[in-house]
């Protein structure tokens, strides 16, 4: 047999490439951490209670970011009313009564593609439908509208996991003993994979929590030392509060943009928390 | 008795009813989007010659609209991060699914994770902050503001999505492959890339597909560190200021009167983003259905 040229021999091929594998894993995760860690050490020092509590004051260059933390905390909640009901019942409708058809794969396409429209685009759909046609202005209704059509793809595929993940045999059950199938996703399917829900919706509220594209038109305000009074009022977020003052306003002092920045990632990641707290509580307690 | 079971049987009938219509919903608001873009980005076509319009000037200020800088822009960066996230992150979709020990894995599944959450804008402000000044003075550039910065922050974004279809493409590879592999005296990494690997090829695909999709719609991040240059990038440099499809909607539709040609071409560009999504995910999806039934196939 001709030796190849560059032959190494397969147990130390195996080594090199375990190495290997587990370096390149290291240089992924790594900055992950060192960020997370870079972000915690440089902006604790900025949040005080008044950080969190007061309004911006000189420029948005002191004093606190109560309206974009209160802004951020309206927008996600009228994007859970607008995304959670129709994609739990669009996927109630996918996992237990959608045929084996066209239709149903034409639904599939249209929701992989959804979920792959470019956020700034949505933004632009959210400007030319809610805002201008519908004359909602930019507005928290605006906003929280254009984020739950971004949202709805991520809420749909977590929960017909989730309700796939009911064992078959529970509705044969109901059914067989006289249940009508409303009665039987009611009863017993949905509350089974309500921890599956939950976690979906959460992840999906998280990822519209951080967004700043879809509201950059629709509902974002650059600077508004008011809390708003109605779903008609422009608001500031988070998001947008930490991009303008990175980027938009000179001479900003460099601890309050640390300090957004947290806040910011705390928000969104304790939602990650509590997604992860729920999912891991369920899958102790199951016993199926 | 007779009522109980009308109102049951009418309630029944009006949920159903309401589940079907809530299932349309993502064919609506996909027809409603394609509707409004159309809508307000066509007269673009009509009020710009196409010279200019897939010119190489971007300078709306004097009527120049020229995506072409623009689209090239989205292109190096894309391109760039790809480069960056697709072995990092089929390296890292490999090294959970195929070999780390499972303390390992409960470490860097929620750090993955967490990166999925981490705003755009959070990436942006570091980018800015740490990466763009390292750059500059490791690299000695003029700036540091360049695609080469955007594309390896995109590489972050990408990740996520990359590692988690391609380690549930792993995932679904049947043991009895790795078995019978390792049954025929290959040792584990002759069977990793000699069978599971291949074996979740379209999985992996998929995984590499939806990365670019992520990438190409990208916006806050991207507009943040990229130098904000709507200029012809040169296409064997990624050390240079440029700007993507996505950064100038963001960046100039503030500031544009409504109906204006500058605000119809920036949503014709809108339309451009897209079609590309649209051409990039149902490539991703006929490949991940091809696997369906090719699998099908084998266990039948």
């Amino acid at each position: 047999m001709i030796r190849k040229p560059f032959f190494i021999a397969p147990a130390k091929q195996q080594k090199l490439g375990f190495v290997l594998l587990a370096v390149l894993s290291g240089i992924t995760v790594l900055p992950i951490i060192a960020l997370l860690v870079f972000i915690l050490v440089e902006g604790l020092p900025a949040i005080s209670w008044q950080f969190l509590t007061a309004m911006p004051e000189d420029g948005m260059r002191a004093g606190g970011i109560l309206p974009a933390i209160i802004g951020t905390f309206y927008l996600t909640l009228g994007t859970a009313i607008f995304s959670i009901p129709p994609g739990i019942a669009a996927a109630i409708y996918l996992a237990m009564y959608a045929p084996d058809n066209n239709v149903t794969r034409l639904i599939r396409i249209t929701m992989i593609n959804l979920a792959g429209i470019p956020s700034v685009v949505y933004g632009l759909f959210g400007l030319g439908a809610f805002v201008l046609f519908l004359h909602f202005g930019t507005s928290i209704l605006a906003a929280s509208l254009t984020l739950s059509i971004m949202t709805l793809p991520i809420i749909i595929s977590t929960t017909e996991e989730a309700l796939h993940a009911v064992p078959n045999a529970f509705s044969v059950v109901s059914i067989s003993l006289g249940a009508t199938r409303w009665q039987t996703i009611w009863r017993i399917v949905l509350p089974e994979s309500l921890p599956g829900i939950l976690t979906g919706m959460i992840l999906g509220l998280e990822r519209a929590a951080g967004e700043t594209a879809p509201i950059l038109f629709t509902g974002a305000a650059f600077f508004l030392p008011r809390l708003p009074t109605s779903p008609l009022d422009a608001t500031m977020a988070l998001p947008y509060h930490l991009f303008v003052i990175s980027t938009q306003v000179p001479n900003m002092p460099i601890q309050v943009q640390y300090g957004t920045v947290l806040v910011l990632l705390a928000f969104v990641l304790g939602m990650n928390l509590l997604a992860n707290f729920v999912r891991n509580r369920a899958r102790a307690r199951r016993q199926w | 008795m007779i009522n109980r079971n009308n109102f049951n049987k009418l309630s029944e009938y009006l949920i159903t009813r309401i589940i079907r219509l809530a299932g349309y919903l993502s064919i609506l608001y996909v027809a409603l989007i394609c509707l409004f873009l159309i809508r307000e980005g066509f007269p673009a076509l009509f009020n710009v010659p196409f010279s200019s319009l897939f010119g190489i000037t971007w300078y709306p200020i004097e009527g120049h609209f020229g995506i072409l800088p623009l689209f090239l822009g989205s292109l190096t960066v894309t391109f760039g991060a790809i480069l960056i996230s697709v072995p990092l992150g089929i390296a890292t979709a490999v090294f959970i699914s195929e070999i780390a020990p499972p303390w390992v894995n409960q470490v860097f599944k929620p750090l993955i994770e967490i990166l999925a959450g981490i705003p755009s804008v959070v990436l942006g402000f570091i980018g800015i902050l740490v990466l763009s000044p390292f750059l500059r003075r490791f690299l000695d550039l003029p700036t540091g503001l360049t695609a080469f910065t955007g594309a390896l922050l995109l590489g972050w974004v990408a990740i996520p999505s990359i590692v988690s279809v391609a380690e549930d493409a792993l995932n679904t590879v049947p043991r009895s492959y790795r078995e019978a592999s390792l049954a025929l005296g290959a040792n584990r990494w002759q069977t990793i890339w000699g069978v599971t690997v291949p074996a979740a090829r379209n999985g992996i695909l998929t995984a590499v597909m939806l990365g670019i999709g992520r990438v190409i719609g990208e916006t806050m991040a991207v507009m943040m560190v990229t130098g904000n240059a709507p200029t012809m990038p040169n296409l064997l440099s990624l050390f240079q200021p440029v700007r993507t499809m996505t950064a100038t909607i963001a960046s100039e539709m503030g500031e544009v009167a409504t109906n204006s040609t500058h605000y119809q071409v920036l949503f014709f560009i809108g339309i451009v983003l897209f079609i590309l999504s649209l051409v990039i995910n149902v490539i991703a999806f006929l490949i991940s259905s091809r696997r369906m039934k090719r699998s099908e196939r084998l266990l039948s």
